[in-house]
């Protein structure tokens, strides 16, 4: 890929979360979803399930509950990922009903380690074709993951690994704070945010809050408004992860998905209740809230 | 054992010996679970200058509970420094800065070799678990390798389902054939004992029996013939310090995190 149309690249506008995935979200695209553990973006994934989007590349390297729900709700036709788990919990089973029993669809994987898939969003942000790592040497993953190969470096001829770029054709990230222009600044656990919006062709980036002035210091990470395509402002939009300085991550949700995800029937009457039947994020909110309330959750 | 020796349960003996691996300063990449609970230990009691790095991007973490997953809040606001998840793979693990992985896995065979993919055929898996993590690399580039996991005969096999992170591969001098730049697996501590590679043919070798174990019961809970060392040395058993210290942990992460209980993944 070579960037040299500027038009890829409009200036970030600030819209509503449903008319960013509207526009820029198509059956069949590449998607990368970020965030590692922290800043994860609940909302927006929600809002892919909701608009029925199909057949998506997910990429991400801690596939976690959001996959597992998009996966279970059949929006995914292929996963890359490194590590893919209910953090502190277990499995995701819904990840695991589509690998081992094909359900709702069966799900190609492309597997990779945190280094190597970290790396080739560099690389794509790089605009490099691929990244290469010090990994791999024995092990069965490159037996398994045809993107994973040894080249030989020119200078030194030590055998090293190479994957290709990552340059999905949208990430989506969540970060704590725009400035009404559209720059967006994100601190706290970063994972691999930064690289995927720079290799991702567009960007769509929810934040908690939109503020006239960003107060960033210097080397802060920002995510200047003309490298995105599209702000939302989704207070609470990384719920049941956290957002460092707004509220901490729930971890009776990540417990509670255990049993929510763990047959399909319960499951999906979850995800039509929760998502399909509700207008947005804080309408999912109130819902949640109430069936929790009624012990529906547990 | 006596009266006056505290009681102390198999987690928590193993916890605690590989905790004691961990010399004060080293740099430690630490996998969640486990090996975190170890790791935290050992800088709450004999190594308070360890250095913990998680995958997540925290430099220098001294979280005050265990954290749950492995991007929790409490390591960004503890740590030194925060950075992005590349640069923890490109300039501080591969850069050769780390001492020691320390590492969990759901199996292991004789070389130390590790699988955390699946159980069964990879295209039609028995059981899918979650998948490398940053495991590979930090198995390539930490300086030595500290593995914890808990012997069955399940866990340690004859054949691996999978080699997701190579430890000694097929034993000798694997390693340097490989080019692989770290030393590899130098310990893999169990709730029954502590193995160590043999220094040449590098297969694991019971080398620390813990207090009350027999070889019969470490056999019997290994899949191949586990050797064991010409002299056999008993773990000391836990201090009161080191199981107060560890109790208190668990204790305050569990209130801390509603009684969520952290799991090894």
């Amino acid at each position: 890929m070579c960037r040299t149309d500027s038009s890829e690249f409009p200036m970030a506008e600030i819209i509503t979360l449903r008319e960013a995935v509207a526009a820029l979200v198509r059956d069949g695209d590449t998607v990368a979803m970020e965030g590692f553990t922290h800043l994860i973006p609940f909302a927006a994934g929600h809002e892919v399930i909701r608009q029925r989007r199909k057949q998506l590349t997910l990429v991400r390297l801690t596939p976690d509950v959001i996959y597992d729900q998009l996966i279970g709700a059949g929006c995914a036709k292929k996963l890359i990922f490194s590590w893919g788990g209910n953090p502190g919990v277990g499995s995701l089973h819904r990840l695991r009903d589509a690998v081992e029993r094909d359900w709702p669809a069966p799900l190609e994987i492309q597997e990779h380690g945190h280094g190597d898939l970290s790396n080739a969003y560099v690389a794509g942000a790089a605009n490099l074709p691929f990244a290469v790592i010090r990994a791999y040497a024995g092990s069965d993953l490159p037996n398994h993951n045809d993107k994973i190969k040894f080249i030989e470096c020119p200078f030194t001829g030590e055998t090293l690994a190479a994957v290709p770029a990552i340059n999905p054709d949208v990430t989506i990230i969540h970060a704590q704070k725009a400035d009404r222009k559209g720059n967006v600044l994100l601190w706290g656990i970063l994972g691999v945010q930064k690289e995927a919006v720079l290799a991702a062709k567009k960007a769509i980036v929810t934040v908690e809050e939109i503020v006239d002035d960003l107060k960033a210091w210097p080397n802060a990470c920002i995510l200047p408004a003309w490298t995105l395509a599209a702000v939302c402002c989704v207070p609470g939009g990384a719920f049941p992860s956290y957002a460092h300085g707004y509220y901490e991550r729930d971890n009776r949700f990540y417990q509670a998905w255990d049993a929510i995800s763990r047959e399909r029937e319960i499951f999906q009457n979850w995800i039509k209740t929760h998502i399909l039947n509700t207008l947005d994020f804080s309408e999912f909110r109130r819902v949640l809230a109430e069936s929790a309330a009624v012990g529906v959750r547990q | 054992m006596t009266a006056a020796q505290p009681a102390y349960t198999t987690n928590e003996i193993m916890t605690v010996a590989a905790a004691r691996l961990l010399k004060n300063g080293a740099v430690c990449f630490v996998g969640i679970g486990l090996p975190s609970t170890a790791a935290n230990l050992a800088r709450l009691t004999h190594a308070p200058d360890i250095v913990l790095i998680y995958e997540s991007g925290p430099i220098g973490a001294k979280p005050p509970v265990l954290p749950l997953s492995i991007g929790d809040g409490n390591l960004a606001e503890t740590a030194d420094t925060v950075v992005s998840t590349p640069e923890i793979f490109r300039y501080w693990l591969q850069g050769g800065r780390v001492d020691v992985g320390f590492l969990g896995a759901a199996q292991i065979d004789r070389f130390a070799n590790i699988n955390t993919t699946v159980i069964g055929d990879y295209k039609r898996p028995a059981t899918r678990l979650p998948g490398a993590g940053g495991a590979p690399e930090i198995a390539s580039c930490a300086s030595e390798v500290v593995l914890l996991l808990k012997q069955s005969a399940r866990a340690f096999v004859k054949k691996l389902d999978f080699v997701t992170s190579v430890g000694h591969l097929d034993g000798g001098d694997a390693r340097k054939r490989l080019g692989l730049p770290g030393k590899g697996p130098v310990a893999v501590v169990t709730d029954l004992c502590l193995m160590e590679p043999d220094p040449s043919s590098k297969e694991l070798t019971v080398t620390h029996l813990h207090p009350g174990i027999t070889r019969e019961e470490v056999t019997k809970a290994t899949g191949w013939e586990i050797r064991f060392a010409g002299t056999l040395t008993e773990t000391p058993a836990p201090t009161s310090i080191e199981l107060e210290t560890l109790r208190d942990l668990e204790r305050r992460t569990k209130l801390a995190h509603g009684n969520v209980v952290a799991t090894s993944t």
